[in-house]
């Protein structure tokens, strides 16, 4: 028995051993083992992101370097702090916290101490940094923006946030990711590959080598350059037309799809959210709720589009057969709901399609939008044909444009009326505010541009897309290159686009001819209303525009919408006018009219509702 | 006389040799893997500590030499005189020692350093097995009993105060060799009780031990056969005396052990609850265990190869090259190689018990059961320690850790018992 005591308490000794390593070593043990490893760390190799470039070959976005200054507190050696303070352009109070917050953080590790010097200041640095022992300069890639317009369609890069890093592992904390616009919707052709060098580290987190010679080590892959569709010099001077004015401009080529221009206004130039002051310039433009400057009102303004919507509603009336061209409605000054009096601004008398569309006539499109729902035995069934009819112009929906963000805007259903008013609690006087585009019909300016698109080719569209060739390649994808057709025959569109080419002829747009150039637009003057202090208040009309052009052979549709401008012609048929002549023309002639579009600002009337004062709105004031 | 006549050379146990031999190699390619850098990769280079660790090898093997060739009954003869000389030692270290790490255990002569506490191992396995294998020694007698523990107790004296508590414990665990001639087994049933109550006092606190004993008592009284008469004032001295220990236990954690050896203990058993301290002490002392631990963790089943070791080649593990070794092995060579060397040692371990039991001297057997304490207990601890299942105590593993000193006597306490047995049949007459 003493005999095999020792021995047996050999034997359970071993066994122990062996149960527990296999436990640490076979149970434990994780196979992801180089990630995890804190004696090996990856350094990142980052590709250059891609280019971006216009239509024409034009640069919109490039990289341009910035140098941050490094500092290793353990190897700082005494130095002329003066001296180094003016060479970086910082205080000597700046200088000492910075270095005591970087020796906090490790004296053995690279921290930043000033961050993206210009090349200037670096120039000026190179050449003595060799003199400040435990210095050095890192270079990193910044987005350059060879333009100072389309802030919000190009989009801006920051760093990933928690939510990025949960939903795309291969970022890392600190990495860039496009945060908006094109940036965030190509970002996987933009960005490229990281490579990946494996460093060997001791406890003290110092470099003594790589790992395994190398042999996991990978190259980046550059980012791919993109040309998009946007036509830079459109882009910009719609920019430059929309100082001092809010709203958002859609410009598209009918012929493909293609998005010339999407601006907003107010906007910003795109370099302010680069370099050293990003931070606080984000916070002036996320912070101003009241111009909005981030909020792109080209996809995301939703106001009602008012009189271009009814060019829809004469197309339904001519697809569903209640009108002809020549059909005649009389207008009273006006039309009668029941027995109250809705008003008309077009003088009154006889109106068929042609007048009734050139001189806008309220009463004429209330007529014809009633003979629509009076075809079908309820109100309910007409509404439905009704809606089918006007999505297929892709109102209503998202469009699926290759834009990060978007809004559907608004086309009322039955469903949604029961939703107000109860179940058969509404009927077509309710929904007749619809007949002139006001009411609960809600469209974005890139929805009323796709619109005019459909309108100008007679019957389809495609798809709106900003993408149009990467790395010089066309695209080609079928979303963007197969038709989407509208319920309505093209046989209906001659009459229609007549009419409006005689809005630009002689009638509410007579104001915006351009010589050698032929159009087809519609004014529209959408009210509006707020809530100031609870009250419900209406502001100045906004001012809508659509048109495309030339009429025979159209190149470019737009719509056009400013905030609080006005009738149809004053502010958006102005600027649209002007875009369309640069557009095709190149130069502008009528440089009276651009010069003023440029000076005029709307600043007085946004100022209006917050003035605390009574206002007087839709003054004439030129 | 045959069998006298021919060579220690035929009659050593070759077994146990290669045994040896292995470990000593595979843990000086550790040794060289934990240290060697850029500048030092020439094996030969005797200024690094793979080359010095090879020089000691060298000599280790010249000592073998010496050590065979030296006649067997010159260990018996001079084993008494060879326990005054390194008790001597160990009073010496006061006032001549060096002190490395804090601990004065050392004597610097120039060339290496002299750790007299291995010496006294060797010399106490000596002793003892001299005064128990004495015809005039019974160990059923009480006085005989406290003259053997008095054999082991002075050296733990002297060690404890260096402090060297790992070899003062290595004493302790030469005991075995007198339980295994006779000393009554109850000894060590109530070492083994005394230890469960300790652990389970620390855990779970005096009162529910006493709880446990107080169930245990009435299962044992519900459960005995009839016929069996209870031993009341045994039993109920036990018992009492149980409920001391208990609350002495208790006492003495809370109020003579100092915070370090609480937060030792308090890691081991996961004691602390707050994981913020936890996490601290796991920074702090826990620091060599979780990095050890994970070292090997990491290892997987088949390692990271031969110089691959990515923490190794990091320093992550302090103390890699001596006492932390073994993590070196779990790294680089992974479950394969961990096992295998638990089983290297568990082989060399029962072939040392074979060899033990086979001696008709019982000097020799004596003596081979205290070299059997001394390595089991260095390679428990050390392994046990560096896997984290036994709290830290600094204790080198045999022939595997860097040290000049522990592999000198390690190899000598080892062959000097081979030699023993190789002589066994010569001996009889």
């Amino acid at each position: 028995m003493r005999k095999f005591l020792l021995a047996a308490i050999i034997l359970v000794i071993g066994i122990t051993f062996i149960a527990r390593l296999s436990y640490l070593q076979i149970f434990s043990f994780s196979p992801n083992q180089v990630m995890e490893d804190p004696a090996i760390k990856a350094i990142y190799d980052y590709p250059e992101r891609g280019y971006i470039f216009d239509r024409k070959g034009e640069l919109l976005v490039a990289n341009q370097p910035a140098y941050d200054v490094m500092v290793i507190p353990r190897e700082v050696q005494s130095l002329d702090t003066l001296e180094f303070c003016s060479l970086l352009g910082i205080d000597k109070k700046t200088f000492k916290s910075q270095l005591a917050k970087a020796r906090v953080y490790s004296p053995r590790l690279p921290s930043v101490l000033v961050p993206q010097l210009s090349k200037k200041d670096y120039a000026r640095l190179q050449e003595k940094m060799r003199r400040f022992q435990g210095f050095y300069i890192q270079k990193r890639s910044l987005r350059y923006y060879d333009t100072d317009s389309g802030a919000n369609v190009l989009g801006y890069i920051a760093e990933v946030n928690a939510r990025d890093l949960q939903n795309n592992p291969q970022y890392i904390a600190g990495e860039l990711i496009g945060r908006t616009g094109i940036e965030k919707q190509y970002e996987h052709i933009l960005r490229g590959h990281k490579g990946v060098k494996y460093i060997q580290k001791d406890r003290f987190n110092r470099d003594i080598g790589p790992y395994k010679d190398g042999l996991l080590d990978t190259l980046p892959t550059q980012g791919r350059e993109i040309t998009v569709t946007l036509d830079k010099a459109l882009q910009e001077y719609g920019e430059k037309l929309m100082v001092g004015k809010r709203g958002g401009i859609a410009a598209l080529e009918p012929s493909t799809g293609e998005i010339l221009a999407l601006i907003s206004g107010p906007t910003y130039d795109p370099s302010l959210l680069i370099g050293r002051d990003r931070s606080r310039n984000y916070s002036k433009l996320h912070y101003d709720s009241i111009a909005k400057p981030t909020w792109d009102r080209s996809i995301l303004a939703e106001p009602s589009p008012g009189s271009p919507f009814k060019i829809i509603n004469a197309l339904i009336a001519l697809q569903e057969g209640v009108i002809t061209p020549a059909t005649t409605i009389p207008c009273y000054n006006g039309f009668y709901v029941g027995n109250k009096k809705r008003g008309c601004h077009c003088g009154g008398g006889m109106r068929d399609l042609n007048v009734g569309t050139f001189k806008s006539c309220n009463a004429y499109f209330a007529v014809a939008f009633r003979k629509i729902y009076d075809k079908y035995k309820t109100t309910a069934e007409g509404m439905d044909v009704w809606e089918e009819h006007v999505k297929s112009f892709g109102l209503g929906t998202y469009l699926g444009y290759d834009l990060p963000t978007g809004r559907p805007g608004r086309v009322p259903s039955k469903e949604y009326y029961d939703r107000v008013y109860g179940k058969n609690r509404w009927a077509s006087s309710y929904i007749i505010s619809n007949s002139i585009g006001q009411g609960e019909i809600a469209t974005t300016p890139i929805q009323l541009a796709n619109m005019t698109a459909a309108i100008a080719n007679k019957g389809h569209y495609y798809t709106p897309h900003i993408l149009k060739e990467i790395e010089g390649e066309p695209i080609d994808f079928p979303e963007y290159t197969t038709p989407k057709h509208t319920t309505i025959d093209k046989k209906h569109f001659d009459g229609v686009v007549q009419a409006m080419a005689d809005v630009y002829e002689h009638g509410t747009a007579r104001w915006l001819q351009v010589r050698d150039i032929t159009m087809a637009g519609k004014t529209g003057t959408v009210e509006n209303f707020t809530r100031i202090d609870g009250v419900r208040t209406q502001l100045t009309d906004h001012s809508v525009f659509i048109a495309f052009a030339p009429v025979e052979n159209p190149k470019i549709a737009i719509a056009v919408y400013i905030e609080n401008g006005y009738f149809g012609s004053r502010y958006a048929g102005h600027i649209a006018s002007l875009m369309i002549e640069k557009y095709i023309k190149g130069e502008i002639t009528r440089t009276d009219l651009e010069k003023r579009m440029l000076e005029k600002t709307l600043e007085a009337e946004y100022a209006k509702p917050y003035s605390g004062q009574p206002f007087k709105i839709n003054e004439r004031v030129w | 006389m045959s069998v006298s006549g021919k060579s220690v050379i035929k009659r050593l146990d070759w077994f146990s040799v290669l045994l040896y031999i292995a470990l000593v190699f595979i843990g000086w390619l550790n040794i060289y893997s934990a240290t060697v850098t850029e500048d030092t990769a020439n094996i030969f280079n005797f200024s690094a500590l793979h080359g010095k660790q090879l020089s000691f090898i060298i000599a280790s093997g010249i000592a073998i030499v010496l050590l065979l060739a030296i006649e067997a009954n010159f260990y018996e003869r001079f084993s008494g005189l060879l326990y005054l000389v390194s008790m001597v030692l160990l009073l010496g270290i006061y006032p001549f020692g060096k002190t490395i790490n804090g601990a004065t255990s050392w004597y610097n002569l120039g060339f290496f350093n002299l750790q007299p506490s291995e010496l006294a191992k060797v010399a106490t396995a000596l002793a003892l097995a001299k005064y128990l294998s004495d015809i005039r020694t019974d160990i059923k007698r009480p006085k005989d009993q406290l003259y053997a523990l008095g054999i082991l107790l002075i050296p733990v004296i002297l060690i404890v105060p260096q402090p060297d508590p790992g070899s003062a414990l290595v004493f302790f665990a030469m005991s075995f060799v007198i339980f295994r001639e006779g000393l009554p087994l109850y000894y060590l049933g109530i070492a083994t009780t005394l230890l469960v109550i300790f652990i389970l006092t620390l855990i779970y606190g005096t009162l529910w031990v006493l709880i446990i004993l107080a169930l245990l008592l009435v299962l044992f009284l519900l459960l005995k056969k009839p016929s069996f008469k209870v031993p009341v004032i045994p039993l109920s001295f036990v018992f009492v005396a149980t409920i001391l220990f208990s609350f002495s236990v208790s006492f003495i954690y809370n109020s003579v052990f100092e915070q370090r050896h609480r937060d030792r203990f308090s890691l081991w058993l996961r004691l602390e609850k707050d994981p913020r301290k936890l996490n601290e002490i796991l920074r702090t002392i826990g620091y060599n265990t979780y990095q050890s631990e994970k070292a090997i963790e990491s290892g997987g089943f088949f390692g990271k190869g031969f110089l691959e070791g990515t923490r190794t080649k990091g320093n992550f593990v302090p103390e890699q090259h001596t006492d932390y070794i073994f993590s070196t092995v779990g790294e680089e060579w992974g479950f394969l190689g961990t096992s295998t060397v638990v089983i290297l040692f568990t082989a060399l371990l029962l072939r040392l018990v074979y060899l033990a039991e086979r001696q008709k001297n019982p000097f020799s057997r004596m003596y081979g059961y205290g070299v059997i304490s001394i390595l089991l207990v260095h390679y428990f601890i050390n392994i046990g320690m560096v896997i984290g299942i036994l709290p830290t105590i600094g204790i080198p593993l045999p022939f595997f850790s860097y040290g000049g000193s522990g592999l000198l006597f390690f190899t000598a306490l080892l062959f000097i018992f081979l030699k023993l047995d190789a002589n066994r049949l010569k001996e009889l007459f």
